[in-house]
C-alpha cells in the first residue's frame, strides 16, 4: 500500500458504501422492476402524469434559491466588511437556529402563519385587516398565509438560507483586501470594485451556496406538506407518498427519485461548468 | 528648478496613542525617482499608502500639482501603485488585468477641479496593452492566465496594469520583495529604464540599501517616523546625517570622539586629521569610518594599531574584525591577515566623516557581535518579514 494512512479511510468508505451506494443501486433495480419483479420501464413512461409536481417542485426551488441569493448575499458581503467580533456574532446568530430541530422550526412558522396565527392576530390588532376591507371593498377575516406556495417558499428560505450565507461569507472573507485596492488604484468606483472583483471572486461561493440551497429545497416534503398543507404536493411527497403513503408503489417512487437525482445532477455540472474553473465551488 | 509634484506639509498619521508618522515634509519633484528607505514599521508604507489616497493624514496637507488632495479617493488620483504582492486579478488573464485600469476610463480634471471619467475606445485599449506589454517584455503572453506566470512575469504584469494608465507618478510598495537575488537585480535595472523611458516620477518603497542606492535619484531614509536624511544616494553614503543613517546604508564603523578643532577630531585619545567643519570646540560627536577606507599596514607604521580577531572571505575582498582598545572595527580589505595578527591602520583624512551626536549614538557601528548581526543581515525570514503598518483604509 503507497500510503499506510489510507488504511484510516477505510471505515469511511465502507460506510459509503453501505449507506449510499448500495441504496442507490437497490433503488436503481427498483426503478426498472414491476412488483412481480419483472423488467419494464412503464414507471418511467408512466410518470408524464406527475409532470406538474416536478414544475412546481423546480420552480419553487428555483424561486427559493433566487430569493435566498438575494437575501444572502449582502448579508455575506456586510459581515465579511465588519471586525471580528461583530462576525463571530452573526455567525453564531446565523448557526443558533440550525441547533433547533429542523421540523421544530418548520412548526413554529405553522403556529406564525396560520389563519388565527400570530401574524394575523398581530394584523388584527394593528387594524391592518380592517384597512384592507376598507380599501379593497372586501370582507376578509384573516389573510390566508399557510398552505400556499409562498409559505412554501418561505419555509425553504428560512430553513436553508444559512447554506447560502456561509459559503459565501467564508470565499468573501479570505478574498484578498489588496485586489479590492489595486481595482481602487485603477481607477474604480465601489459599484466597478465590487462587479469587476468582488462578485466574479466570490463566485465559488454563490455556486456552493446555490447548489446547498436547491438540492435540499427542491427535494423536501416536510416544508410542503407543513406549510403548504398538501394543497402544494412537491416531489418530495409524491415521492414518500409511494414508499410510506397511500399510493404505495416503491417502484414508481424508485423511478420519481431517480428522475429527480439525474436532473439536478445535471443542474449541478451545468452551474459548475458555468463557473468553469473554480475548484473551490463545492459539489454535492 | 524642477518642478514639485508632490508635496506632504506636515504629515501626521496617528492611531491612537500610536504615532506612525511624525510630522513629515516631503517634496518630490517631477520625473524623479525616489526611494523611502528604511526598515520595517518606520513608516515608508504609510507614506505611500497616504500618496496614493489609502490612508488619509490625521493632520497635514497632501499637495498634488499644486492641488489639496487629501480628500481625492484613490480612484480619482493620476496615481497608480505596483502593489507588495503585485495583487494581480486571478479571475483575468495578463491583457484584462493590464487593460482593467483602462477600461475604468480617464480621470480628467475639468472646471473647478472637478474630476471625471472619459471612457477610452476599445481600439485604444487593445493599442496601448499591447504596447505596454512590449514595454515589459511580456508580449505574446496577453492570453495567459495570471497563476500560469512566473513571479518575475507576474512582477512585469503589475508594472505594465499600473503604467498604462499612463499616471503622473507610480507608487512601487517593495516591489521586488519576493523575486531572488538574481531577478532583482535585472528587475532594478529595468525599472530604471522604464522610468527614463516613460518619464514619469517613481516612488519607490524598500528596506533594501543597495537597492535604493542602485536606482534612486533621491534617497530619503525614514526611521521611527521620521525623516532622518533626504539626498542623492552619494550624500546619504559619504555624509550620514547620524549614526541611524551611517549604520543603515552600508557598513559603517562609528565611534565615540571629540572634535577639538576644525579638521581635527580626537577618537581612542588620539588626533586624526579630518575635512569636517564647524562644529564648537571639544564638542562630542559620532565618527563614522567605512570599512573600505581604512588601509592596513605594519604595525609599526599605523596611526592605530590592534589585532585581527576574525577574517572572511567575501570574493573581492576579505571582511576582516580588528580589535583596537576593545572597540571591534570592521576593514574591508584586498589584503589577507591571518588570525590573531598584529597590524597598523592608516586613514586618510576624506575617510573620516563626523556627525552630531543624536539620539543613536552608541547604538550602532560597534562590531563586537559582528557574527550575529552579520547572521541577521543573511537571514532572508527576517527581511521577509512584511511590515504590518497602517490599518485597512477606512471607507
Amino acid at each position: 500500500m503507497k500510503n499506510k494512512r489510507a488504511l484510516f479511510a477505510v471505515p469511511y468508505v465502507v460506510w459509503m458504501a453501505i449507506i449510499v451506494v448500495i441504496p442507490i443501486l437497490i433503488m436503481a433495480v427498483y426503478s426498472i422492476t414491476t412488483e412481480e419483479g419483472q423488467l419494464t420501464t412503464e414507471n418511467f413512461t408512466g410518470m408524464g402524469l406527475y409532470l406538474s409536481v416536478f414544475t412546481r417542485s423546480f420552480w419553487l426551488a428555483i424561486i427559493a434559491t433566487v430569493i435566498s441569493l438575494l437575501i444572502g448575499y449582502p448579508v455575506a458581503y456586510w459581515m465579511s466588511k465588519e471586525g471580528p467580533g461583530f462576525q463571530r456574532v452573526a455567525m453564531a446568530l446565523i448557526m443558533l437556529p440550525m441547533w433547533i430541530n429542523f421540523l421544530l422550526r418548520t412548526y413554529a412558522w405553522m403556529s406564525i402563519l396560520e389563519n388565527n396565527g400570530l401574524l394575523n392576530q398581530l394584523f388584527q390588532v394593528l387594524g391592518i385587516i380592517k384597512l384592507y376591507n376598507a380599501v379593497t371593498g372586501q370582507n376578509i377575516e384573516y389573510f390566508q398565509m399557510i398552505r400556499t406556495p409562498g409559505a412554501v417558499v418561505l419555509g425553504m428560505v428560512y430553513n436553508y438560507i444559512s447554506f447560502m450565507i456561509l459559503p459565501i461569507y467564508s470565499v468573501l472573507s479570505k478574498l484578498d483586501h489588496s485586489l479590492v485596492e489595486a481595482a481602487q488604484d485603477l481607477g474604480a468606483d465601489s459599484f466597478e470594485v465590487f462587479r469587476r472583483v468582488i462578485l466574479p471572486l466570490s463566485l465559488p461561493g454563490v455556486l456552493s451556496g446555490v447548489t446547498m440551497v436547491f438540492v435540499p429545497a427542491v427535494s423536501t416534503f416536510a416544508i410542503s406538506r407543513l406549510l403548504g398543507g398538501g394543497t402544494e404536493m412537491m416531489l418530495g411527497d409524491l415521492i414518500e407518498n409511494q414508499f410510506l403513503g397511500g399510493a404505495y408503489n416503491p417502484h414508481l417512487g424508485a423511478a420519481i427519485s431517480m428522475v429527480m437525482m439525474v436532473i439536478v445532477l445535471v443542474c449541478m455540472v451545468v452551474m459548475n461548468h458555468f463557473g468553469e474553473g473554480e475548484e473551490q465551488a463545492v459539489m454535492l | 528648478m524642477p518642478k514639485e509634484l508632490i508635496q506632504l506639509r506636515d504629515c501626521v498619521m496617528q492611531y491612537g496613542d500610536d504615532v506612525i508618522l511624525d510630522h513629515i515634509n516631503l517634496y518630490i519633484n517631477d520625473k524623479e525617482f525616489l526611494t523611502l528607505l528604511g526598515p520595517s514599521g518606520c513608516g515608508k508604507t504609510t507614506t505611500l499608502r497616504i500618496i496614493g489616497g489609502f490612508l488619509s493624514p490625521t493632520s497635514g496637507d497632501v499637495l498634488f500639482d499644486g492641488t489639496r488632495i487629501n480628500d481625492v479617493p484613490p480612484y480619482k488620483r493620476m496615481v497608480n501603485t505596483v502593489f507588495q504582492r503585485y495583487a494581480l486579478f486571478p479571475h483575468l488573464n495578463v491583457f484584462e488585468n493590464v487593460a482593467f485600469g483602462l477600461r475604468m476610463g480617464e480621470t480628467v480634471i475639468g472646471e473647478g477641479n472637478a474630476r471625471y471619467k472619459k471612457k477610452i475606445p476599445e481600439s485604444e485599449i487593445q493599442k496601448r496593452v499591447l504596447e505596454m506589454l512590449e514595454v515589459v517584455n511580456l508580449k505574446g503572453f496577453e492570453k495567459r492566465s495570471i497563476t500560469a506566470l512566473s513571479g518575475g512575469q507576474q512582477q512585469r504584469v503589475a508594472i505594465a496594469r499600473a503604467l498604462v494608465n499612463r499616471p503622473k507618478v507610480l507608487l512601487l510598495d517593495e516591489p521586488l520583495g519576493a523575486l531572488d537575488m538574481r531577478l532583482r537585480k535585472d528587475m532594478q535595472i529595468e525599472l530604471k529604464r522604464i522610468q527614463q523611458e516613460m518619464e514619469i516620477t517613481f516612488i519607490y518603497v524598500t528596506h533594501d540599501q543597495e537597492e535604493a542606492l542602485a536606482m534612486s535619484d533621491t534617497v530619503v531614509v525614514m526611521d521611527g517616523g521620521k525623516i532622518q536624511q533626504i539626498g542623492t544616494p552619494e550624500d546619504i553614503y559619504n555624509e550620514p546625517k547620524n549614526a541611524f543613517v551611517a549604520d543603515f546604508i552600508g557598513e559603517s564603523n562609528i565611534i565615540d570622539g571629540i572634535m577639538r578643532a576644525d579638521g581635527v577630531v580626537e577618537i581612542f585619545n588620539r588626533k586624526f586629521q579630518c575635512l569636517d567643519k564647524g562644529f564648537g570646540k571639544d564638542e562630542p560627536v559620532d565618527v563614522v569610518i567605512r570599512p573600505e577606507d581604512i588601509d592596513i599596514v605594519a604595525e609599526d607604521q599605523g596611526q592605530l594599531k590592534g589585532t585581527v580577531t576574525s577574517v572572511t572571505f567575501k570574493g573581492v575582498h576579505y571582511d576582516t574584525i580588528v580589535d583596537f582598545y576593545g572597540f571591534k572595527w570592521l576593514i574591508q580589505t584586498t589584503d589577507f591577515c591571518p588570525e590573531g595578527s598584529r597590524i597598523g591602520i592608516k586613514i586618510d583624512p576624506d575617510g573620516f566623516h563626523v556627525m552630531k551626536k543624536s539620539k543613536y549614538s552608541g547604538m550602532f557601528g560597534d562590531y563586537s557581535s559582528y557574527s550575529e548581526e552579520y547572521d541577521e543581515i543573511n537571514d532572508p525570514t527576517l527581511l521577509d518579514q512584511a511590515e504590518e503598518e497602517g490599518t485597512d483604509d477606512e471607507e
